[in-house]
């Protein structure tokens, strides 16, 4: 009895191993917070892929290198470069969540004949959310509001306390993509007028769909928007776009909200542009580096929200992402092509 | 004498904390004589016969029986805001006095305020705050969430000119929207928003994500939302409150929060304005308060303050008064 219990346990055991080599071998960054994958996902991305831990990775080489066909990037985790791709012959793909690429170097992923492809639409929804969130919240001054509500201090709540009005008056989007598109489709029903910038000028009918007119020098777009949203990726073309002079030229009413990267801004010259009357406000998710550190200026100014680089943090969207990236690995590994690949010429 | 021609109004006050906006009274001083109530109650004899009117704004001053049998010569009450509940209708019309309010002036800034918190608790915008701001923090989690807008499900109760502005722009986000209504809207309308009649009010709390109140307080509605209808909700739900505190019943609500029976509340709104400040509400990470500012936006006070003086100068010439309440 206990052999046949034994040979019927190994026969289980040796499956296993089987199905388990059967499954595409995935490295990730790790399972621990601070940086790792979303727990939630973890059961469902077990049954279809065979995860190493950097960590495990790290402490056996030679056993696992030849093994890792793919790279599972989630928050920006594992960091891609040279060494590693040099430690893994075998690989294939590399999966990103999120749209943004700029922590990737495109041109040595491409010289490893190595495969990207990240999550730009699982993203679209919850980003061009967070944009109006932050407007919104920023022109109606929630967390002052906030505080006012519930400090001890409070006796009586101000008539005359007030923040700036969102319908009908000015939004300028920097940055006319999907997230921006969406932003407009939004800002429309709240009767704003709709100024955009872009790298190309979008067709008359989607223009004509939202109301948006376009301005194709930045500096008329910053004179008379009242609230200005960044919605670019961060290049070398993008870097620091918005600097004194830009600032300089935002209307003194004007509130700057960035859901692009904290790189598009001069972060020196937002500070003292808000804290001189320059510019009335700001709303940021994205900041240089992130976390500020936390004697950082833009921590203690009345007029600004900070939020934690959230802009796609939602549940739906994280593992709308999550089942976009296994798609595409799985897509790669079985030469097929590949949703949401991204050209690395 | 310039001044003897321009109409003499009462006021609650010019200073802090319950006056008029101080934007306003230089240009309400080229059209209006102000008298304030302490001016008032120091002199009644002199003052009583000349008020013509009442300006109130925020809700002062008050309007009670005393005050009206010492104003005979009152003939309007001109009322900032939407909202009546503060004011004796039965009596204000059993001294012939009229009424007036802002119901327009105060749509789009309120709606937007629904809105604004819809998303500030949807995605939990203050936690985010704390997160980004605490001293504590080493790093961001990339697995702190919040909960989807773009193709939830929105429950709208109340879909008068807010209720319907508000639909408008969650449409924009792709919500599906519920409506409960005294009155069922006109088929275009509801077309034009994509939004959904629910004759009972059960079926809206069962399927909304967001449940947003903008509804008058009257007797019918006081605590509308108590401890059946918030179980009523899903677990993942958020009570939004831009109409009044006593739609809600506070106790009942703050048990809910507590005991994950619906997820998190937005409140413009409370019962008492400010809330003591032990009041549990004040605590939670899940609330979201603000002091209610539903219509505080520099352009909507002006245009409310506006409105409030034509009312006025109309009723005070005999013509027809713009914004005027039905007192029957």
């Amino acid at each position: 009895m206990a052999s046949l219990r034994t040979l019927k346990f190994l026969r289980q055991f040796h499956q296993k191993i089987m199905q388990n080599q059967k499954l595409p071998c995935v490295l990730i960054n790790s399972f621990e917070e601070p940086y790792c994958v979303n727990e939630d996902h973890v059961a469902d991305l077990k049954k279809r892929l065979n995860f190493v831990t950097m960590q495990e990775f790290l402490e056996n080489k030679t056993h696992f290198g030849p093994k890792i066909q793919a790279i599972y990037i989630w928050g920006g985790k594992p960091v891609i470069d040279k060494e590693l791709l040099q430690s893994l012959p075998t690989l294939k793909i590399i999966v990103n969540s999120g749209a943004g690429l700029d922590h990737l170097d495109l041109n040595l992923i491409a010289s490893f004949g190595v495969k990207l492809a990240n999550t730009p639409h699982a993203v679209t929804n919850s980003t061009a959310d967070m944009g109006m969130a932050l407007l919104l919240a920023s022109a109606r001054r929630i967390l002052e509001g906030n505080e006012v509500a519930t400090s001890p201090d409070t006796k009586s709540f101000s008539i005359n306390w007030m923040g700036q009005e969102v319908t009908g008056s000015t939004l300028g989007i920097i940055g006319m993509g999907k997230i921006g598109y969406k932003i407009a489709q939004r800002a429309k029903a709240f009767e704003m007028k709709i100024l955009y910038h872009n790298r190309n000028r979008r067709k008359v009918e989607e223009e004509q769909a939202v109301g948006a007119y376009y301005c194709a020098k930045l500096d008329e777009l910053l004179q008379q928007s009242d609230f200005v949203l960044l919605i670019t990726p961060l290049t070398p073309q993008t870097y620091k776009m918005i600097g004194k002079r830009e600032l300089g030229l935002m209307k003194p009413t004007a509130t700057l909200i960035n859901i692009g990267r904290g790189q598009l801004v001069d972060q020196d010259a937002l500070v003292e542009a808000l804290q001189t009357g320059i510019i009335k406000a700001a709303g940021l998710d994205v900041t240089y580096p992130e976390p500020l550190p936390r004697s950082h200026p833009l921590l203690k100014l009345k007029n600004v929200i900070l939020t934690p680089h959230i802009g796609s943090a939602t549940h739906q969207s994280r593992r709308l992402m999550m089942e976009n990236m296994v798609e595409s690995l799985l897509a790669a590994l079985s030469g097929l092509s590949i949703p949401n690949e991204v050209n690395l010429k």
